[in-house]
């Protein structure tokens, strides 16, 4: 910090610095240095160094100007010192505070709740006509990134996607991939983003998830039938897991509504490998790829803002790009 | 004893110092998940960013969560801090000290050669030299725009996708961000430098507004 620099504040410097010019040459030219050091604009500091010379005073008047000059610098440099060093201290302070404050999920209060507001502003932004730019499909990535959730005991052709939330139905429902398969097929080429800050491009095909809410309609908070006309009707969060419920992540539903969310089962032309999510896996490209959930198990809709993994872990809760 | 930055300007400045310095410390927390860059042809690396002794010695390792918060939520400090700034100079008329004009380019080389020891001409005795004007209005202020352009590229790529394209893509609006935060380190180590040598009248004119002037020999000795 800069203020650790700074020289302790009682010190009246001027004296110190032997450089320190304040010799004046004659007592018009101090008196006018006076007024400017009273709040005169410095301007007229200037003007006299070039008045035509006045006839040389009493050395020792010159001196008692040059002192006030002196005085008043000290005065003013020992208050402002002090003045920007109760500052420092203040701001030390508030940071300490800031540090110590009760964590939620890993994070102070404070700054968690900054990052909620963050989210809020974000979500008043966010529409789903804003669309992630579509690359060409020359330079396909595939990187393998996290296995959370996809723990080696696992039978991909006994896995069934399990849906609660969904209108008139109290147990959950259980698909198999062909009722995915089935819907209409979409296919894009995005930029895959990593929180840890790198991307790559990524060919993915699937079923767009308006079309899995048009096909299995969800429940609404009025009881009215689905509709994608009024998504403020629908419940506000969706959670996803793993079957294993090793991993899970939660999403605010207009994220879902946004055309490029898909539910994928092919990844650059090729089906989904077990790594990369087999059989279905979430492809979200408005959020980091931590969203992006593998392996979907279940998929559920709430009323209550979900737990998600790297939430807890210290992260943002909503990381919508 | 002459006025020489006013009260707002000197604490713009001082509130900046610290807003800045944590913005590149949880910057460096969030680049460590990703640190790409490095100086160098081919396979032959001259410099990465950074050298492992870098990151264990200032322990910026397994950070990129808590970066990420401290960021944003600083960056909203930073960014008041920057438009009131830059207000101020506007309203208040301050601008027109900074702002370089035509000579400035050609002062700011004889400024340089000065510096380096090159030249022996006399230096313009005013508030900024076409140097600093050059230096202050791109660092300060153009720096500072940038950051907070090419960091909105980076933090809603999808939401401002004409602006990642219009700086060259997601990942081109990274780089850029990585190095206007190096520029910042580069301006920071300069600007100590001349401070140093502009010695303690400058400096505490810069805490108490004020600097004692000659009247014979002008405010720069």
């Amino acid at each position: 910090m800069s203020e650790d620099n700074k020289p302790t504040s009682g010190v009246p410097p001027a004296e110190d610095d032997p450089t320190s010019p304040t010799a004046l040459g004659a007592p018009v030219q101090g008196a006018k240095a006076l007024e400017a050091a009273s709040g005169k604009p410095a301007a007229a500091v200037t003007e006299t160094a070039t008045a035509p010379p006045v006839t040389l005073p009493d050395p020792k008047e010159i001196e008692t100007w040059n002192e006030q000059v002196r005085r008043r610098m000290r005065q003013k440099t020992r208050r402002s010192f002090l003045g920007f060093g109760a500052a420092a201290l203040v701001g030390f302070g508030a940071f300490e505070w800031l540090m110590s404050r009760r964590e939620i999920d890993d994070v102070p209060w404070p700054i968690r709740k900054t990052l909620e507001v963050n989210e809020q502003l974000a979500r008043d932004f966010f529409s789903t006509g804003r669309t992630a730019p579509r690359p060409s499909e020359t330079r396909l990535g595939n990187r393998i990134n996290g296995d959370l959730g996809l723990g080696s005991d696992f039978d991909p052709s006994k896995w069934q996607l399990q849906v609660s939330g969904l209108a008139a139905q109290d147990e959950p429902l259980a698909l198999g991939i062909d009722a995915i398969k089935k819907l209409p097929r979409v296919e894009m080429t995005t930029e895959f983003k990593c929180i840890e800050g790198w991307s790559i491009i990524v060919q993915w095909a699937g079923a767009r998830f308006t079309d899995f809410m048009q096909a299995y309609p969800p429940t609404t908070q009025s009881g009215d039938d689905f509709s994608l006309d009024h998504p403020e009707d629908l419940l506000p969060y969706v959670a996803m897991s793993t079957p294993d419920d090793a991993y899970y992540v939660g999403l605010e539903v207009e994220s879902l509504l946004h055309p490029q969310t898909l539910l994928c089962y092919e990844q650059n032309h090729q089906p989904l490998t077990l790594e990369h999510g087999a059989p279905l896996r979430l492809v979200i490209p408005v959020k980091y790829g931590v969203k992006n959930i593998k392996r979907v198990g279940t998929i559920r809709y709430t009323n209550v803002r979900p737990a998600d993994y790297w939430a807890e872990q210290g992260y943002d809760w909503y990381v919508g790009l | 004893m002459k006025e020489k930055h006013r009260l707002a300007i000197r604490w713009f400045h001082w509130v900046n110092f610290p807003l800045l310095a944590l913005m590149i410390w949880s910057g460096l927390w969030i680049y460590w998940a990703n640190d790409v860059y490095r100086i160098g042809l081919g396979r032959l690396t001259l410099f990465k960013f950074f050298p492992q002794g870098f990151y264990s010695a200032f322990g910026l390792k397994q950070h990129l969560a808590e970066g990420m918060a401290w960021h944003f939520y600083f960056m909203w400090f930073f960014v008041v801090n920057g438009i009131l700034y830059v207000t101020y100079t506007v309203v208040s008329g301050e601008w027109r000290y900074l702002v370089p004009n035509r000579q400035s380019f050609r002062e700011a080389m004889l400024v340089t050669l000065h510096d380096l020891g090159l030249s022996k001409g006399k230096l313009p005795q005013r508030k900024f030299n076409g140097a600093q004007q050059i230096a202050y209005t791109s660092s300060i202020i153009l720096m500072g725009f940038g950051s907070v352009v090419t960091g909105l590229a980076i933090y809603k790529p999808i939401q401002v996708a004409w602006l990642d394209a219009l700086l060259g893509g997601y990942q081109a609006a990274r780089f850029e961000h990585f190095l206007l935060a190096m520029g910042y380190v580069l301006f920071f180590v300069i600007h100590v430098a001349q401070v140093i040598r502009a010695g303690w009248n400058n400096f505490r004119s810069m805490v108490s507004g004020y600097e004692s002037v000659s009247l014979e020999k002008g405010p720069h000795e």
